[in-house]
């Protein structure tokens, strides 16, 4: 009797999980499956096939713009990570109370305002008649109006700026749980700060290292107003391509083959990354 | 061997915005010997192994290794090593990489660290474990992985902070001794910091009593135990049963004093040099108390009382007595001889006590 | 007494008003349908509007995700209803009898009806109508008379437009080839498409960023930044008002004109308050306010009239009477042209 009680427990909390799972996740996808999988043939007539997926790997115009998306987002979660580490590091052990609730916060002040806002702010600094244009011009470090806005280093600015949470969070809450005396240890012991970070601090923040890894690359990969936004005319991002053949081009066969391609692709990297670093998601996420 | 000490502090003082935490303490440790700081939590005692360590700047004073000044050393180039409070070994690493930390950060090459590391855990007896990882020790092994850790950089000094804190009771006694022995085998100079007197007593050549940022004495455990030179060294080694009273009379070297409830007690000035109605603090050792079924047996001792027993507190050689004196209604402890001769005493008996006066240590009383 | 009689009579009003009233769901460019143009049609009909902003790719996009559902009256142009009605069924056929015909310019009504029949039957009656040409800053760049001149050397960097197909049309003219006549032959036309493909991509070293709204354009102009642009007359009939530099010029190989539209999409709920609203907006005086508020002339029979002067003497400078004469007007888009247009400009895109 007990035991029939706590199932029906366990399947009434688990309920919840599993019906956003199946109506939100799983059913939508199932029904993207079956359309990537018509090949229109005519005016209302489709048949199954894998054209759709062929036409990926056929045109190197596809190809090339996923590898492209892929290379780049690596570069901007390497770019966050360099840029996040020192940072949780400080909040994580270099301050205490106050201090280090405020650098929280200030982490989080960018998403008080939406995407497409923090966007077009970047797009405010950046641009030829921007901020930051105008003050090189003004303290005379330049002589004519310089553009920052429409290309690769505006794009990863942009992803670096958007993704800082998402990699030091997870950065803090590992660094939090080093000892400190496992850095001491690392001095007394003759440790160079060089090699107590290579040898202590990060094999004990892999695992938060990896976590962020995942979230800003998948956060990246999966960006699309960042790259059109700041790019302009030369970015070219994945997510552009399948928004272009849902919305502009009526294609949505195509658009859903390229978006099943999207989440395996991008998987395969998660799990080579993943094998190269020598973590397994379970160990990266119990954590 | 040079007569230099190993470690020598120069008036080494410390102080967090107003608070002092370390004042002017000046001390020296010769080589090979087993030092300890012992004093209550917050006296400074690790801000001072901090300073030694180089994690913390003394705010003035001087710290001497080997004769050399430390001022101006970083942590990882002074010839310390450290086992801190949870050991913090990496657990990050297996056993030997743990103790190889060390040497490969000198540069050593990789066979010798192998050899060194296996010669090193061999002597701690450890050895063959050296792949294992560091979890599947038990507390003890783990001790000895973090003392055998610093030893293989053969450290002019080891400093240990309270690394038996963590462990339980009975390993704890274990491991006092194992300590011990490590030191005199390693013939290295040991300085170790603990609030736990019997951890100091047991082990240690040489302890200082610290409070409130200075020492108040350094010796033996005999003469901490014995001659007590402060109140609160009276009252922090060993047992004590602490009393106020006023000096009634003080002629050669023997003081007379009066309790705020009339009774007498008799003691030694010990060059105090106590003065008429000046108060004191006095401390009896639980120990010194001897305890007689008639007044008779104890009349010639310096001090003598009745009691009744308000409880037995009984712990096999350990076990105490708590008597309420019955011409000022003190609680009194009195150690319980392990001859039997006591065991029948129960709770509202009836019972005669006495000490000698060389055991009544009177200390003038500080403060108001 | 008196309360009673006038509770009542509220009552009765009310409930006659809620009998009939609906909620017109309108999915529509911005401009088209004002406040005070919302707040007339409600105060004289009791339905109420709710109004969607979006553009033509949107709207189909939209309505195709709900098989025609969700809203009651769309405004796609006139060459995009037959293609996708083709292809997705989105739209239901106009009862014209409902329809005040007299209300339209009767030569754009009948061009409409012809260019949005399917299957013998009507989709879509006209609107708005307006062309896209070039914006041209004639301080910095005078020299830009045609679409092909934005790949002027003198111009470098400081050009626009849009990678949509109005572009690819736009150029193919401009290059003197007639892509309109090749809708029909598909080889031709992939043959034109392959040469302003190759234009394209020679020109976009010139290009400083492909626009995509109405907003970023202007933007882009007044701050300078871009000096030549392709882009719509109302933009630059806008711009002209702030700065006497920046106009609207219709382009030697012709002006593109579009005309927007009303279709009624297939599960649409409220017909009668589509069919209400359009009779509404088509009546000349508030045909003025739109214009007003868009910026375009409308298909109103005599709605250009209580037009103010300014706009009416912007359109006369950028529209002499050639001008007018040699405006292209979009014809119906056969269904799986934009699939070929579409990967032309997703090669342009990837070029470096």
């Amino acid at each position: 009797m007990k035991s029939d009680k706590s199932k029906l427990t366990f399947w009434l909390l688990l309920s919840p999980l599993i019906l956003w799972l199946a109506t939100l996740i799983i059913l939508p996808h199932i029904g993207m499956f079956f359309v990537s999988l018509r090949e229109k043939v005519g005016v209302r007539e489709y048949e199954t096939s894998f054209a759709n997926y062929a036409v990926f790997f056929n045109e190197p115009l596809y190809w090339n713009t996923f590898a492209r998306t892929a290379y780049m987002s690596i570069a901007a979660t390497l770019l966050t990570l360099l840029i996040g580490f020192p940072i949780a590091y400080y909040i994580a052990k270099l301050t205490r109370g106050r201090t280090k609730t405020t650098l929280f916060l200030m982490c989080l002040i960018p998403f008080w305002v939406s995407e497409l806002v923090r966007t077009f702010g970047w797009m405010i600094l950046l641009r030829e008649t921007g901020v930051i244009s105008q003050v090189l011009q003004y303290a005379g470090l330049v002589n004519g109006p310089v553009e920052m806005l429409y290309n690769d280093a505006a794009i990863m600015t942009g992803l670096v700026y958007t993704s800082m949470l998402f990699m030091v969070v997870p950065l803090v809450t590992t660094l939090d749980s080093l000892d400190d005396s496992l850095i001491e240890a690392g001095y007394d012991l003759g440790g160079t700060s060089f090699s107590i970070l290579r040898e202590i601090v990060i094999p004990h923040a892999m695992p938060g290292i990896v976590s962020g890894c995942i979230v800003v690359f998948m956060l990246s990969l999966g960006n699309y107003l960042t790259p059109i936004l700041l790019g302009g005319k030369d970015s070219l991002w994945f997510t552009g391509l399948i928004y272009s053949q849902f919305i502009t081009r009526f294609n949505w066969e195509l658009g859903s083959a390229f978006g099943f391609l999207l989440l395996g692709l991008s998987s395969l990297i998660v799990f080579l990354g993943l094998k190269l670093s020598g973590q397994s998601l379970s160990k990266t996420m119990a954590r | 061997m040079s007569s230099t000490p190993d470690l020598e502090c120069r008036a080494i003082s410390k102080s967090f915005k107003e608070f002092k935490a370390v004042r002017d303490v000046s001390f020296s440790v010769p080589q090979g010997t087993f030092f300890s700081i012992l004093g209550p939590s917050g006296c400074g005692k690790t801000t001072l192994l901090r300073m030694i360590a180089g994690f913390q700047e003394p705010t003035s004073g001087d710290l001497l290794i080997k004769g050399r000044s430390m001022l101006d050393v970083a942590p990882n180039r002074r010839p310390v090593s450290m086992v801190f409070q949870h050991l913090a070994l990496f657990p990050m690493m297996s056993i030997g990489a743990n103790v190889g930390f060390g040497l490969r950060q000198r540069g050593v090459n990789k066979a010798d660290i192998k050899k060194q590391v296996e010669a090193v855990l061999e002597r701690v007896g450890l050895g063959g474990t050296s792949d294992r990882a560091v979890s599947s020790l038990s507390g003890g092994q783990k001790q000895r992985v973090a003392i055998a850790r610093c030893m293989v950089l053969e450290p002019d000094v080891l400093l240990l902070d309270e690394p038996l804190g963590a462990l339980d009771l009975k390993l704890r006694e274990h491991m006092k001794i194992e300590l011990k022995q490590l030191q005199s085998e390693f013939n290295t100079t040991f300085v170790y910091i603990t609030h736990d007197q019997s951890e100091a007593l047991v082990m240690s050549d040489q302890i200082a009593v610290m409070n409130h940022g200075v020492f108040e004495q350094v010796g033996t455990a005999k003469e901490l135990y014995y001659e007590p030179k402060t109140a609160f060294v009276a009252g922090f080694v060993g047992e004590a049963n602490r009393f106020h009273a006023t000096v009634d009379s003080a002629k050669n070297g023997i003081v007379n004093l009066k309790t705020p409830e009339g009774k007498t007690l008799s003691g030694l000035d010990l060059g105090r040099g106590l003065t008429n109605g000046s108060k004191v603090d006095v401390f009896v050792r639980p120990e010194a108390v001897r305890l007689s079924r008639n007044a008779k047996d104890i009349t010639k001792m310096g001090n003598t009382g009745k009691g009744t027993v308000e409880n037995v507190l009984f712990n096999g050689a350990n076990s105490q007595l708590i008597l309420r004196d019955a011409t000022n209604g003190a609680p009194l402890n009195v150690a319980l001889p392990q001859t039997g001769e006591f065991r029948d005493l129960v709770v509202g008996d009836n019972v005669h006590f006495g000490w000698e006066p060389e055991q009544t240590r009177c200390f003038e009383h500080q403060g108001a | 007494m008196k309360l009673k009689i006038m509770l009542s009579t509220v009552a009765i009003v009310a409930l006659s008003t809620t009998a009939q009233a609906e909620t017109l769901r309108l999915l529509t460019w911005g401009g088209y349908a004002p406040d005070e143009v919302i707040a007339k049609f409600e105060a004289e009909t009791g339905h109420t509007v709710e109004v969607t902003k979006s553009n033509n790719e949107e709207m189909i996009a939209k309505l195709r995700a709900t098989n025609g559902g969700g809203f009651d009256l769309a405004q796609p142009s006139q060459d995009r209803i037959a293609g996708p009605q083709a292809e997705f069924g989105i739209y239901k056929p106009l009862d014209l009898s409902k329809i005040d015909t007299s209300l339209f310019i009767p030569s754009m009504l009948e061009a409409a009806k012809g260019n949005t029949t399917y299957e013998g039957e009507v989709y879509g009656v006209p609107h708005i109508w307006g062309t896209s040409g070039l914006i041209v800053n004639s301080a910095e760049a005078s020299d830009i008379k045609d679409y092909t001149d934005l790949c002027n050397e003198s111009v470098s960097g400081k050009v626009s437009y849009r990678l949509k197909r109005a572009t690819l049309t736009g150029f193919a003219f401009a290059m003197g080839m007639d892509p309109f006549a090749a809708y029909d032959d598909e080889a031709a036309y992939k043959d034109i498409l392959d040469k302003v493909e190759a234009k394209l991509i020679e020109c976009k070293a010139n290009v400083k960023a492909y626009w995509d709204g109405g907003d970023e354009i202007k933007n882009l102009l007044r701050s300078g930044e871009v000096v030549a642009a392709m882009a719509w007359d109302t933009g630059g009939w806008q711009l002209n008002a702030d700065n006497a530099d920046i106009n609207y010029v219709a382009p030697e190989s012709g002006a593109l004109g579009w005309i927007d539209t009303f279709a009624i999409p297939a599960r649409g709920r409220a017909d009668e308050a589509a069919y209400a609203w359009i009779n509404f907006v088509m009546k000349p005086d508030i045909a003025a306010m739109i214009t007003e508020s868009a910026g375009n002339f409308t298909a109103s029979q005599g709605g250009d009239a209580n037009v103010n002067d300014d706009l009416k003497q912007r359109y006369q400078a950028s529209f002499p009477q050639e001008a007018i004469d040699n405006v292209k007007w979009y014809p119906v888009v056969p269904a799986g042209l934009e699939a070929l247009e579409g990967a032309a400009l997703d090669r342009i895109n990837a070029a470096q």
